[in-house]
């Protein structure tokens, strides 16, 4: 198999709003640029596919376009030496990658956090921004009949995209209090969040059922998703979809900086006004740094490019922005707090660790996570934890375990690539 | 380029257009039982951005691919489970 | 007073079999782990259970064990998975050839089974090991079990006969009048058993076992890639020549399909870290001995410590300037292998158990002796 190469005097990993920010302020700098991502497309969650959807996206992506200096790499990076500044990478074909980086750029975004209920095993029950994905990806989804349920602005977001592309969306159940998001809704009208606005707005206009304090107990099906039961304050019915796409708000993708030793809290990896980590050298940006949506990470984006290029002044100008950012995170994260309630619905029975199935039941009696995944293999498949960790962290209040290479299941002959014999 | 070509999904042939990444086709197709469980039960995508592992089918005779992550190429052979 | 008649510092796999087998004596047994059961050495260890032949001592620990592991082995729930692989030992050349046949012929008169597997044999039992090697030996009742699993099904078991175990308890030091705790607290014994693993030293003075500290990786389930726990010989060599960094090839199956890549050895060294250097040299020598696994991906590496001691064997016993102070530690790269034998060892001398095999040579007291 092969392997290639390539150094960066400022590395970007990831090519979502927060990366092409970053990149294009340090190109902009006058920085040699590498962007690495295991997307085909520029683009990360929102614009994905780089296909451009709106002003700001048509900017952004004519930027990178544009940008003198920025190469980029399409692989996904499954280990690091901080040591070595080395990220190794894999690219779709089987082939490896070997990253020298002077400056790197972590703009990992994030992920779904997916919550266990009974049947939630099923095909048919998908991520929301899964669903997004797959529909994004060529999936056809004219006359589906589709709820969505979990909490946050992202099943808004995907509401409006399925019902562009003919789906049914039966309703859309949001596990927060209708009070809560009045309020995060009269904060909104001080913060520059387009996002929400215009999502709402849309949502609402479209007569889709948006229902408050409302969440899905059980998929129910044999082989496939065949109906959802909802409660609604103790109200209980059925409704029959093909699709089911649920999503409780995103967690930070904080792996690869945990990796090179970062110090990560349990919002973010944790960084400076600059977006600098605790590692010397490595910034942070975007989502992977703590939720808070597409401007958030593009200012931030943008602050880490010019600090890792050397031009502090330019990157200081653009705190304030940050800080209003910041401000929107927190409102955002306070109104879609997860409810208790959504810890019942997790039975003995239910399998919590997917890639191992394993069961709420053997998790009894467990000290912590460590323990969890030495006893029971909780959290030990291929996915490492990233799904019954994100759940798991709710339910039981463990945080994940100290990260270990490689951060995602990786070729020996990758991890042995670059090494000097 | 062709918009549209052909791949092979358990023996079936199916026609795809071009962009379309193998997860969705085998859901376009009619696929629910992408691979199994270690007890058995059918799974299928979750994530859709390659984080939970459940697409993986076996593209081109290798193992443990992931169907999301995966664009369609002509002549393509997917076999699930 | 309601003190414990003893109580077991160190909730691994060793600590958990001399727990389960004091509390079978008849004992009142208290455990006491500063973090979670069996999570120090014996999360990270292989579960390689395996006879060896370095000294006569070791040998007969090593037999004696794997005895009272068959014997407890259907007792153990399924999560211990203890499977009978055997062990398939590599000859690269015919130097290596020469150790199998020696080794072989230490076995077979002891009455332990053994095999010589010439080249063309080796490579039926191994498909995935290169092409060209001399040929092997293999030992068919080696096994390999699951340890976390083990260690908490003993420790359950104790429980029935009374035990108890606590966790997140970091004791500080151990003395005749029992443990001195972290909070300034002492908690009283009758006799308190130092099963500390790597850490023991810290707990005890007249400890004489330093760190040794090893890496692994594993893979995504690959069905049938290995079949055996496979070593190279040449670890023989590696293991013994007294260099303080000794790497080898070494792989096990899970019995899930994944495969466990070993093995390192790093003398006097406490950082828990991944040592990439190490761990890749580890991994390198084992793409040498099995190209395919180049093309299998690896999901997760971690490491842990050994409690090494000068003459590789065990301290089994009364723990020297001590009344009331035992000691089980020091078991290096074997403790999973020898837990069952060492509480035998250890019940024999603190409750007038019966015992398999003479205790002398694992007494803590041959070191102070032989060092005059
Ligand atoms: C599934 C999902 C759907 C979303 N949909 C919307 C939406 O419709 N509207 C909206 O406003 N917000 C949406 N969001 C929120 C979205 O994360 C932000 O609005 C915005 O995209 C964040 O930008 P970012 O650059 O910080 O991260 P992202 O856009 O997530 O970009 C991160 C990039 O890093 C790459 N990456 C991560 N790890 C590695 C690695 N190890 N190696 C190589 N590349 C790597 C990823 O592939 C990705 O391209 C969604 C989030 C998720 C998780
Ligand atoms: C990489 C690797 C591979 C191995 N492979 C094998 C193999 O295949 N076969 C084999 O037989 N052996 C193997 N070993 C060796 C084996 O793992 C150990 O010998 C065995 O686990 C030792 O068990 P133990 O109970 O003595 O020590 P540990 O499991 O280390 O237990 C000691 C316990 O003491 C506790 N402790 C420490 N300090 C304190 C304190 N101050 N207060 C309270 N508690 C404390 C710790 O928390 C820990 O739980 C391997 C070791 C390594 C590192
Ligand atoms: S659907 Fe989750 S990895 Fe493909």
């Amino acid at each position: 198999m092969s392997h290639v190469k390539m150094q960066g005097s400022i590395v970007v990993v990831g090519v979502g709003p927060a990366g092409i920010a970053a990149a294009w302020a340090a190109a902009e700098a006058g920085g040699d640029v590498l962007m690495v991502d295991n997307g085909a497309a520029a683009g990360g969650q929102i614009w994905r596919g780089g296909k451009a959807l709106d002003r700001l996206s048509t900017k952004w992506l004519r930027r990178l376009e544009r940008a003198k200096g920025i190469r980029r790499v399409g692989a996904l990076v499954v280990s690091a030496e901080a040591d070595r500044k080395l990220l190794l990478a894999e690219t779709a074909e089987g082939g490896s990658v070997g990253v020298r980086y002077e400056k790197l750029i972590l703009a990992t975004g994030a992920r779904e956090r997916f919550l266990p209920f009974a049947g939630w095993t099923l095909p048919g029950v998908v991520g929301a921004g899964g669903l997004q994905a797959l529909v994004k990806s060529g999936l056809d989804v004219r006359g589906k009949r589709v709820v969505l349920a979990g909490s946050g602005p992202l099943l808004l977001a995907v509401a409006d995209l399925l019902r562009e592309r003919e789906a049914t969306v039966v309703l859309i159940a949001e596990q927060a209090r209708m009070a809560a998001i009045m309020r995060f809704g009269m904060k909104l009208a001080s913060a520059p969040a387009k996002l929400i606005q215009a999502v709402v707005l849309k949502a609402r206009l479209a007569t889709v059922p948006y229902l408050t304090g409302c969440w899905v107990e059980r998929a129910e099906g044999a082989e496939r998703l065949k109906s959802v039961m909802l409660n609604q304050g103790g109200r209980r019915w059925r409704v029959e979809c093909d699709y089911l796409g649920t999503g409780f708000g995103l967690i930070p993708n904080m792996e690869l900086a945990g990796l090179l030793g970062c110090e990560t809290g349990p919002g973010g990896v944790v960084v400076d006004a600059r977006q600098r980590t605790s590692v010397e050298g490595v910034y942070c940006a975007g989502e992977a740094a703590g939720i808070g949506g597409v401007d958030k990470s593009l200012a931030e984006g943008e602050i880490a490019g010019w600090a890792a290029a050397g031009q502090e002044d330019t990157a200081r100008a653009l705190e304030g922005v940050r800080a209003k950012q910041l401000g929107f995170a927190a409102a955002l994260g306070e109104a879609f707090g997860l409810r208790e309630e959504l810890k019942g619905l997790v039975t003995a029975e239910t399998v919590v660790c997917r890639c191992e199935d394993v069961r709420m039941g053997a998790l009894e009696g467990m000290e912590d996570w460590r323990e969890a995944k030495l006893q029971t293999r909780c959290g030990m498949g291929r996915c490492q934890g990233r799904v019954c960790g994100g759940a798991l962290e709710f339910l039981k209040g463990w945080t994940p375990a100290v990260v270990k290479p490689p951060v995602f299941p990786a070729r020996v002959a990758t991890m042995v690539a670059e090494d000097e014999v | 380029m062709d918009e549209r070509f052909e791949i092979r999904i358990d023996g079936r042939t199916y026609e795809v257009e071009r962009g379309t990444t193998v997860a969705a086709a085998l859901l376009n197709a009619g696929v629910t039982r992408f691979h199994d469980a270690p007890g058995g039960e059918p799974r299928a995508p979750l994530c859709g951005m390659g984080i939970c592992f459940e697409c993986m089918v076996r593209i081109n005779g290798e193992e443990g691919c992931l169907a999301c992550q995966t664009v369609c190429r002509r002549g393509m052979e997917v076999v699930t489970r | 007073m309601n003190a414990p008649d003893i109580i077991v510092v160190g909730a691994g796999i060793v600590g958990a079999a001399c727990a389960l087998e004091l509390a079978r004596g008849g004992a009142r047994v208290s455990v006491y782990d500063r973090g979670i059961v069996a999570g120090g050495a014996s999360a990270a260890g292989m579960g390689h259970v395996c006879v060896m032949d370095d000294s006569e001592a070791q040998f007969q620990l090593t037999r004696y064990s794997l005895e009272l592991w068959a014997e407890m082995s259907p007792e153990m729930p399924a999560a211990a998975e203890h499977v009978y692989c055997g062990t398939l030992w590599v000859a690269a050349d015919e130097e290596e050839m020469a150790e199998a046949r020696r080794k072989a012929e230490f076995y077979l008169p002891r009455g332990t089974p053994a095999e010589l597997l010439d080249e063309k044999q080796l490579a039926a039992a191994e498909p995935n090991l290169r092409k060209g090697l001399a040929g092997g030996l293999l030992l068919p009742a080696d096994s390999v079990l699951y340890q976390p699993a083990v260690a908490w099904w003993m420790l359950n078991e104790a429980k029935k006969l009374g035990a108890t175990v606590h966790v997140n308890q970091p004791v500080e030091s151990i003395e005749d009048d029992g443990l001195h705790m972290g909070d300034g607290t002492v908690v009283a014994a009758g006799r308190v058993v130092n099963a500390a693993g790597a850490w023991a030293a810290r707990l005890t003075r007249n400890t004489p076992v330093k760190p040794k500290k090893g890496h692994l990786m594993i893979t995504e389930r690959a069905a049938e890639f290995v079949r055996h726990e496979v070593i190279e010989l040449g670890y023989i060599k590696s293991a013994h020549s007294g260099a303080t960094e000794a790497v080898a090839f070494n792989v096990a199956p899970r019995p899930a399909g994944q495969v466990l890549i070993g093995s390192c050895r790093q003398l006097g060294v406490w950082d828990a870290a991944i040592d990439r250097k190490i761990l890749n040299k580890m991994l390198r020598r084992a793409i040498e001995y099995m190209p395919g696994l180049a093309g299998l991906r690896g999901i997760r590496s971690w490491t842990g410590f050994r409690a090494a001691t000068e003459d590789s064997l065990p301290l089994i016993g009364p723990c020297e300037g001590y009344e009331r102070v035992w000691l089980a530690t020091g078991h290096e790269g074997l403790g999973i292998t020898t837990a069952t034998g060492t509480a035998k060892v250890l019940a024999a001398q603190m409750l007038g158990r019966e015992c398999g095999i003479p205790v002398a040579p694992y007494l803590p007291s041959r070191r102070v002796a032989g060092h005059g």
